[in-house]
C-alpha cells in the first residue's frame, strides 16, 4: 500500500510540481518563531472565505434573485430546506466574523510595520482584498431585499451622485439600471456578488499569499529573519511552517470556531447588529425606514460621510479615509517596524486610533444629533491626524518643521470649522475642538518637549 | 495592549435601538417558547382574529401542528378556517385588491413580524388600544405604541373598550408623548412626558381604563395577548429553540475538539526553543 | 530544536485530534448534504391527491397529475378483465415478479379493485407518456387487444399495464401507492399504514 501511494506521489511530482509546492510553501517555509495572538488571523480569514464560498454557493441553490420572490425565498430557505436556517446562519455570520478577523489582521500589520519595506506590496494586495470583501459585503446585503437591503443600496448608490459635471445622475443610473432600486439592481448584484467579486477575491488572496512567501514574514519583534541564516541557508529565528504553524493554527480555528458556533446558534442576528431588524419587513419603495444605517463594518467611514455638511466633500472624504490605507507604506517610514520598540507616544497614538475607529463605529450605528455629528467630525480629524502624525514621525525633524505642519493644520481646520459654523453649534465645536487640540498638543508638541517618542534598541534576535 | 483591548471592549457595549421610534419603552412580554400551552392558545387566537386580514404566508399548517404539539386532525378541524389542506400556507380570508381599498395599504404579513419588531414591541403595541373620538381616526381607535395606526382594534371583544383618561396638566402645553406604561388592574397607567410653550418638561400619569367590558378582565387579556405573541415570536422564526438545543452540543464537541487541538499544538511546541 | 521527541504521544495526539476534526468535517457536510432533500414546499406539493372516480365511464380514463407525474385511474369493462389471463405468453412479466407494484396490487389485475386501475402513465423505457389505445383501434389497429402503446419506441402495455415481450421497455408501469377512502374516492399517494 504505502508503495503503491509513494509511486503515485513519485508519478504526480514528475508531472506537477505537488511535493515542490508542499515545501515551498508548508513544510521548508519558514516562518519566525515568535508568532503570537495576532498572528492567528490570517489563517482564519482563509478558513473565512472558504466558509463563505461554501455556504454561499449552497444558498444560491434555493435563493431566488428576483424583486417578487428574493425576500420569500430567504424564508423559504429558513423554513422549509431541510437545514437551510443552518446554511443561512452560517453566511451572516461567516460576513461579520470575515471583516471582524480581516480587521483584527491589518491591525497586526500596523502595530509590526509588516506593511513597510520589502512588503508593501503583501499590503497593497492586502487593501485591494479589503475592497473587494466591502464591494461584496455591499452587494450581498441587498440581495435579502428587505427594508434596509434596499434602502442602504439605494442611499450609497446615491452618493455617486454627488459627482460634479453632469456625471452623477447618469451614472447612478447606470449602476441602478432603473430610476430606483429595482429589480434589474438586484439581478446584477446577485451575479457580482456570486461569480465576479468571489473570483476576484480567490486572485487576490493567492497573490497575497505568493508575495507573502517571496519575502518572508514579519513577527513581532520586526526583525528580519532572513538576516541571520545557519550554515544550511536556513533562517535561525525560523522554523517550518508546518508541521509547527499548521498544529497552532489549528488550534486557532478550534476557538475562532466556538466563539463562530455561539454566534450562529444562539445570537444568528448578534443583537440587530449582523441582520439588522428592519431587515425583516420586505423591501417597500414607498416607505423609508425611520434610521437607515450601513451594516457595522461599514460604519466608520458612513460616520464620516455623514458628519461633512457638504454632499461631495463628504463623499470624497469616506472614499478618502478608505483609501489613505494603501499609503501607509509610504507615509509611515521610520526604520523600525515594531510597536515594541518604537516610543511610548507611538503606543499612543495607534490606541487613540483604535478608539477613533471604534467611535466613528459607534456613531455610524445611531441617529444623528448635533452632538454626535460633531463628535464624527471632529473624529474624523483625528483620524486622517492619524496618518499625519504617522508621516511626521517617520524622521527626526526640526523644531521648524514641526511647527510648520502644527500651523498648517490649524490654518486648515480653522478653515473647516469657518466654513461650518452655525451660531446655534458655536458652543459645540468650539468645546470639541479641544479634542483636536488636545490631539496635536500631546502627539506634536509632545514629542519635540518630552522623551516620549524616544525609541528603544532593536534587538538582533526574535525575542 | 491591554488598553487596546479595553477600547475595543468599551466600544462594543452600545445598545441599538431600532425601530422604538415613538420613544415609548415597550413592556416586558414574557414570553416563553418552550410553553406550548401558550403556543397553542396564540394560534387558536391568531386564527380566530387575525386571519381575517393578515396572512402569515411563510407558515404552514402541518409545520404549526408538528412544532406546537398539536394533532394534525384537531388542526385541521380547528384552526384552518382558509384551506382545507393541511400542507397549504396560513393565507389570509381578505383580497390584498380589496384590503388596499377598505384601509389603504393591504395588512402586512406577520411571519416574521416578531423578528421585525420585538416582542416587546408586540405585546404593548396589541394591549394598548384606546377609543379615540377624533374624526380623523377612521375606526375610533388609535394605541400608544403606533400614532394613528390604521389597524381596528380586532380584539376588543377580548378586551373591551380603552378610554384614554388624561391626569392632571399644566397649562399652555407645546407638545407631549408617551414614555413608560405600567399594567393596572383597571387597564394601564402611562406616564407622559408633556413640554409646556416655555420649555419646561414635566412628568404626569395618565390612565388607559376599560371602561366597556369585554370578554376578560385586562390581567386574563393581557396574559392572552402574551400567549399570541409568544405563538408570533415562534412563528418568526419556528426552528429557534432547535437551535438552541443543538447549539449546547455543538460548543461541548468544539470544546473538546479544541483541547486536543491545544494538546497536539503545545506537545509539538516543545521543539521550539 | 529539542531532540527528545516523544514519538508516541504526538502520533496518539495526532491521530485523536484528526478522528476528531473528521467527525467534525462530516458533522460539517450533513446540512449541505440535506439541504438536497425535498423541502417542505416540494413535500407539500407532492402530498397524496385525492380522486374522484365516480363518474368515470367504462372505458374511459381519467389522468390526474401526483408529483409532477401523470397517474391514470381506468375503469376496466368486465370483458377487459376476462381477456387478462389470455395474454399471459405474450409478456414479459406476466406474473408482475418484479416491483413495479406495491404487495396489494400484485395480483392478475394489478388493482385493488379489479374494474379499476391506477397506473403511473409514464413508459418504462426512457419515460416519455404512453397513450390509451382502446381495443382494435388507430394506430394498432385489428387484432390489438387494448391497453397502452408509447410512441416514442414503440413499446406496448395491456390493459393492466403489463408490457409486452420484444419491445423496448424491460419492466411494466408502475402502479403508485394508493387507497380507496370510499366507493367513489381513491388517495393516490398514499397506502394503507401511512398517513
Amino acid at each position: 500500500m504505502k508503495a503503491m501511494l509513494t509511486g503515485l506521489l513519485e508519478w504526480t511530482d514528475a508531472r506537477f510540481p505537488l511535493t515542490k509546492l508542499w515545501n515551498e510553501h508548508l513544510a521548508q517555509y519558514y516562518a519566525p518563531k515568535n508568532f503570537n495572538f495576532w498572528y492567528y488571523f490570517g489563517s482564519l480569514a482563509l478558513v473565512m472565505l472558504v466558509i463563505q464560498i461554501g455556504s454561499g454557493i449552497w444558498l444560491t441553490m434555493f435563493y431566488k434573485p428576483s424583486a417578487a420572490e428574493a425576500f420569500a425565498s430567504v424564508e423559504y430557505i429558513m423554513r422549509e430546506v431541510p437545514m437551510g436556517w443552518f446554511i443561512r446562519y452560517m453566511h451572516t455570520t461567516g460576513g461579520s466574523f470575515f471583516f471582524a478577523v480581516v480587521y483584527l489582521h491589518m491591525f497586526r500589520g500596523m502595530i509590526y510595520g509588516s506593511y513597510k519595506s520589502p512588503r508593501e506590496l503583501i499590503w497593497i494586495i492586502g487593501m485591494l482584498i479589503y475592497l473587494c470583501m466591502m464591494v461584496e459585503g455591499f452587494f450581498g446585503y441587498l440581495l435579502p431585499w428587505g427594508q434596509m437591503s434596499y434602502w442602504g443600496a439605494q442611499v450609497i448608490i446615491s452618493l455617486f451622485g454627488a459627482l460634479p459635471f453632469g456625471l452623477g445622475e447618469p451614472l447612478t443610473l447606470w449602476i441602478r439600471g432603473d430610476y430606483v432600486v429595482a429589480d434589474a439592481t438586484l439581478n446584477r448584484f446577485f451575479a457580482l456578488h456570486v461569480a465576479a467579486v468571489p473570483l476576484a477575491l480567490l486572485a487576490l488572496v493567492v497573490a497575497h499569499i505568493m508575495a507573502l512567501h517571496e519575502v518572508g514574514s514579519n513577527n513581532p519583534d520586526g526583525v528580519e529573519i532572513k538576516k541571520d541564516k545557519d550554515l544550511n541557508g536556513i533562517p535561525r529565528d525560523g522554523i517550518p511552517f508546518h508541521p509547527y504553524y499548521t498544529v497552532k493554527d489549528i488550534w486557532g480555528l478550534a476557538v475562532c470556531l466556538i466563539l463562530f458556533a455561539a454566534v450562529l446558534f444562539f445570537a444568528p442576528t448578534f443583537f440587530g447588529y449582523f441582520i439588522e431588524q428592519p431587515n425583516f419587513v420586505p423591501a417597500d419603495p414607498l416607505k423609508t425606514p425611520e434610521h437607515i444605517a450601513p451594516v457595522w463594518y461599514f460604519t466608520p467611514y458612513y460616520a464620516i460621510l455623514r458628519a461633512i455638511p457638504d454632499k461631495l466633500t463628504g463623499v470624497i472624504a469616506m472614499f478618502a479615509s478608505v483609501l489613505i490605507f494603501f499609503f501607509l507604506p509610504w507615509l509611515d517610514r521610520h526604520p523600525i517596524k515594531s510597536i515594541r520598540y518604537r516610543g511610548t507616544l507611538f503606543r499612543l497614538l495607534i490606541g487613540v486610533f483604535v478608539i477613533t475607529f471604534i467611535v466613528l463605529g459607534y456613531l455610524g450605528t445611531q441617529a444623528p444629533t448635533a452632538a454626535k455629528s460633531e463628535l464624527g467630525f471632529r473624529l474624523g480629524e483625528l483620524y486622517f491626524s492619524f496618518f499625519l502624525i504617522l508621516w511626521l514621525y517617520s524622521k527626526q525633524r526640526t523644531t521648524g518643521f514641526n511647527y510648520t505642519v502644527l500651523g498648517i493644520v490649524a490654518v486648515l481646520f480653522v478653515f473647516f470649522d469657518v466654513i461650518r459654523f452655525d451660531s446655534e453649534n458655536g458652543a459645540l465645536m468650539l468645546v470639541s475642538s479641544l479634542l483636536v487640540i488636545g490631539y496635536f498638543v500631546v502627539f506634536v508638541l509632545g514629542s519635540m518637549y518630552t522623551k516620549l517618542n524616544e525609541p528603544k534598541p532593536v534587538p538582533e534576535r526574535v525575542t | 495592549m491591554k488598553r487596546i483591548i479595553a477600547a475595543i471592549a468599551l466600544g462594543l457595549s452600545p445598545l441599538v435601538t431600532f425601530g422604538a421610534g415613538s420613544g415609548v419603552s415597550p413592556m416586558n412580554a414574557n414570553t416563553d417558547l418552550t410553553d406550548q400551552k401558550s403556543l397553542q392558545n396564540g394560534a387558536k387566537v391568531f386564527v380566530n382574529f387575525c386571519i381575517g386580514c393578515h396572512s402569515m404566508q411563510f407558515m404552514r399548517y402541518s409545520r404549526l401542528a408538528d412544532d406546537i404539539g398539536l394533532e394534525r386532525d384537531l388542526v385541521a378541524e380547528h384552526l384552518m378556517f382558509t384551506t382545507d389542506k393541511i400542507g397549504d400556507t396560513m393565507t389570509a380570508a381578505m383580497e390584498a385588491d380589496d384590503a388596499s381599498g377598505w384601509f389603504g395599504v393591504p395588512p402586512p404579513d406577520l411571519s416574521v413580524i416578531a423578528r421585525a419588531r420585538g416582542v416587546d414591541w408586540l405585546y404593548t403595541y396589541l394591549t394598548t388600544f384606546y377609543a379615540d373620538p377624533d374624526p380623523a381616526r377612521p375606526f375610533g381607535v388609535n394605541n400608544v405604541m403606533f400614532r394613528d395606526v390604521g389597524m381596528p382594534h380586532v380584539l376588543w371583544p377580548l378586551q373591551g373598550v380603552q378610554s384614554y383618561v388624561k391626569g392632571e396638566r399644566p397649562a399652555d402645553v407645546d407638545s407631549e408623548h408617551f414614555e413608560r406604561i405600567e399594567p393596572d388592574e383597571k387597564g394601564f397607567e402611562l406616564t407622559t412626558v408633556v413640554t409646556t410653550k416655555d420649555g419646561n418638561t414635566t412628568h404626569v400619569t395618565d390612565m388607559l381604563e376599560v371602561t366597556v367590558p369585554g370578554a376578560m378582565t385586562p390581567a386574563e387579556f393581557r396574559k392572552t395577548i402574551r400567549d399570541l405573541v409568544n405563538f408570533l415570536d415562534y412563528a418568526g422564526e419556528p426552528i429557534k429553540l432547535l437551535r438552541f438545543q443543538m447549539g449546547y452540543w455543538v460548543l461541548i464537541f468544539l470544546a473538546v475538539f479544541a483541547l486536543l487541538a491545544r494538546a497536539l499544538y503545545k506537545e509539538y511546541w516543545k521543539d521550539v526553543h | 530544536m529539542s531532540t527528545d521527541v516523544d514519538a508516541g504521544r504526538r502520533r496518539f495526539l495526532t491521530t485523536s485530534a484528526s478522528v476528531v476534526g473528521g467527525v467534525a468535517a462530516v458533522g460539517m457536510a450533513v446540512p449541505f448534504v440535506a439541504a438536497w432533500q425535498p423541502s417542505e414546499r416540494a413535500r407539500a406539493i407532492g402530498a397524496p391527491v385525492e380522486v374522484d372516480i365516480s363518474k368515470i365511464e367504462p372505458g374511459q380514463m381519467l389522468t390526474q397529475k401526483w408529483r409532477g407525474k401523470p397517474v391514470w385511474i381506468v375503469r376496466r369493462p368486465p370483458e377487459v378483465l376476462e381477456a387478462l389471463p389470455g395474454l399471459d405468453d405474450r409478456l414479459r412479466d406476466p406474473a408482475s415478479t418484479q416491483k413495479q407494484q406495491p404487495d396489494y396490487a400484485r395480483n392478475e389485475y394489478r388493482s385493488i379493485k379489479p374494474e379499476i386501475l391506477v397506473l403511473i402513465g409514464i413508459c418504462t423505457h426512457l419515460g416519455c407518456s404512453p397513450s390509451y389505445v382502446k381495443r382494435d383501434q388507430a394506430p394498432l389497429g385489428t387484432g390489438w387487444p387494448g391497453g397502452f402503446f408509447c410512441p416514442c419506441h414503440g413499446s406496448r402495455f395491456d390493459y393492466a399495464g403489463r408490457v409486452y415481450s420484444g419491445v423496448p421497455a424491460p419492466t411494466n408501469l408502475e402502479v403508485p401507492p394508493h387507497k380507496y377512502l370510499s366507493d367513489t374516492r381513491i388517495l393516490v399517494g398514499a397506502d394503507e399504514g401511512s398517513a
